[in-house]
């Protein structure tokens, strides 16, 4: 429901990576997700775009398998060969929500993401050349090695993040999940970070779902975008999810989007939406805040 | 030899079997709290060991009432107390102090009620001193077996759940992400912690018990960078607390007012505040230094940054 019509070509069917089918999730009388579809392609860039309380964490659970849908799946690997929870923490790399690492925490950003290698793993581990090439190496990627001996409490936001990335991307995973990384950084760190994320998803072949209540900073590096409203989603390219008739449906009154210098406002109607008084008839976090 | 080391080490000390005890057993109750407390500093439990250490009053007291030695009440009464804590929802950030503080409350009534009954049949108060505060120096050779068996369940424990105990205690979700049953190595910690407490106990007493847990782990932790590094100085830290703890104890026989021991726990304990306090040195220090050039580059007029 509310899939916008696919323009673009979708990928051969059979080989999406992931494919959301239908989710929805009830806590406690509330509706948090409302039958939600999508599905992402190998290496696809793919925004997971809402406001806060839309739904997008929650989304992220359930595709981790940290909690459970009301109705629906969630399939990896594609129709072809559903395979539900199988491999589920190999194919998939998290980026927990923004939170602070306690400065005293003994752990340098080189051990943080060598434990992205084998935390899953008993014992204490065993240093080889091996290991230590591979933590370096994903270092660089992430560019990294300035502050790969640092403590990782010590480090700036932007830096923390760079860290948990490559903590997520060691083990080698075909789809990250990334939630909201961009909240709480300055706009220069958050460029960096999705220049660095858009350079990855080619070099790593990984595709990449990033959630983000801001759409702007996401713009030019995204292919599909997954659109979430009140537990809703619409998803396609940006050019079919991001008109006013479709966010329209989507938000259940009517929504202009405006362009503005290479920028996207979306901005609610006036008249019966009295109840958005309070935020100047514009959606929060839907872009004109920035 | 023993003549330029008499001031140090006061006649008979190499000689007596309770020092031979002491000193082998204080060396294996500091590693295993400190390896443990590393932990249990990293993922705010400290207050859950506090409680170990005041519920190990209760089993201490309970074990005395009953007749049995005070390890084994110290034991039970922390294996008992960790059940309850996981069960009320110790593992929940939010929920932690509080169920712990519940558990703690109920616990030292118990601790009261046991130690009444005793010391009123037995009209002698030394049980409640050695539960409180401990005697290393009393351990007998034959809970030594039993003591060395706990160390060994602790540290193996510990070690064997390493990794996916660092991760849950830096991040529970990303480590749920991982696939690490979170809830579980919580469990199997706290069990750790529990039976870690419980030794320190019968060391330096209950109500010491969790200086020797989080003392070493803090100082540790504010000086070295790396988690395995973090493990070792804590553990060095301990040993080093409990060794000249009981030489010093030792030596006191000959202090002022003579013919009286002061007790091992008042050193360590004190050995382990200060370490704590000079290990906050290097990282004061480095601070001066930093803001000393900063602010003399922010003197000068702006330029190129």
């Amino acid at each position: 429901m509310n899939e916008a019509p696919h323009k673009a070509p979708p990928a051969t069917p059979g080989q999406e990576i992931l494919q959301v089918d239908g989710v929805s999730v009830r806590l406690s009388g509330r509706t948090i997700l409302d039958h939600v579809s999508f599905h992402i392609a190998p290496g696809q860039f793919t925004g997971l775009i809402g406001s806060n309380g839309a739904g997008k964490t929650t989304l992220f659970r359930v595709i981790l398998g940290l909690q459970a849908a009301s109705a629906g799946r969630v399939l990896f690997g594609g129709p072809a060969h559903p395979r539900e929870h199988v491999r589920r923490h190999r194919l998939v790399g998290y980026v927990p929500q923004k939170f602070l690492f306690d400065p005293d925490v003994p752990l340098r950003a080189r051990d943080l993401v060598g434990l992205g290698i084998d935390a899953h793993r008993l014992g204490v581990p065993r240093p080889s050349r091996s290991r230590r090439a591979l933590v370096e190496e994903m270092l660089h990627a992430v560019d990294a090695e300035r502050f790969a001996d640092t403590r990782v409490g010590k480090l700036s936001g932007g830096e923390q993040q760079r860290i948990l990335i490559a903590h997520a991307l060691i083990a080698r995973p075909r789809l990250l999940l990334l939630d909201e990384p961009l909240a709480n950084l300055d706009l220069g760190s958050a460029q960096e970070v999705v220049a660095l994320l858009a350079r990855i998803t080619r070099e790593q072949e990984v595709a990449v779902l990033i959630s983000a209540h801001e759409i702007n900073p996401l713009l030019p590096v995204m292919d599909r975008i997954v659109y979430l409203a009140a537990g809703r989603a619409v998803s396609g390219s940006t050019e079919e999810v991001v008109r006013p008739d479709v966010l329209s449906e989507l938000y259940g009154r009517h929504v202009d989007v405006l362009h503005v210098h290479g920028r996207v406002l979306i901005v609610a109607g006036a008249g019966e939406d009295a109840d958005l008084a309070g935020h100047e008839g514009v959606f929060p976090g839907a872009g004109v805040l920035l | 030899m023993s003549h330029f080391l008499s001031p140090i080490f006061a006649s008979g000390f190499f000689e007596s079997e309770a020092v031979h005890i002491a000193l082998g057993v204080g060396t294996l109750v500091a590693v295993v709290t400190g390896v443990v407390g590393v932990f249990t500093v990293m993922r705010g439990q400290s207050f859950a060991g506090e409680a170990f250490g005041d519920l190990g009053t209760t089993g201490g007291a309970g074990a005395y009432f009953v007749g049995v030695g005070p390890l084994w009440g110290f034991v039970l009464g922390n294996v008992i107390a960790a059940g309850a804590m996981e069960a009320i929802g110790v593992q929940r950030v939010r929920g932690r102090d509080l169920a712990t503080g519940i558990v703690l409350g109920a616990g030292l009534g118990l601790a009261a009620l046991f130690l009444h009954l005793y010391t009123t049949g037995h009209s002698t108060t030394g049980a409640t001193v050695t539960i409180l505060f401990g005697s290393v120096f009393a351990i007998s050779s034959t809970t030594v077996p039993l003591i060395v068996l706990l160390g060994a369940i602790v540290l193996a424990i510990t070690l064997t759940i390493y990794r996916p105990l660092l991760l849950s205690s830096v991040n529970a979700e990303m480590a749920s992400a991982r696939g690490i049953p979170v809830r579980l190595i919580g469990v199997l910690y706290l069990l750790a912690l529990a039976l870690a407490a419980a030794l320190a106990a019968i060391t330096i007493g209950t109500i010491l018990s969790t200086a020797l847990i989080v003392g070493p782990a803090a100082s540790a932790l504010r000086l070295t960078r790396r988690p395995l590094t973090a493990l070792v100085v804590a553990a060095g830290i301990g040993i080093g607390a409990m060794w000249l703890g009981i030489v010093l104890a030792y030596d006191s026989y000959y202090w002022p007012p003579h013919g009286t021991i002061w007790p091992v726990s008042f050193f360590v304990v004190t050995l382990v505040f200060v370490t704590y306090l000079l290990s906050g040195l290097p990282e004061a220090s480095r601070r001066r230094a930093e803001r000393t050039p900063s602010e003399s580059s922010a003197a000068r007029p702006a330029t190129a940054s």
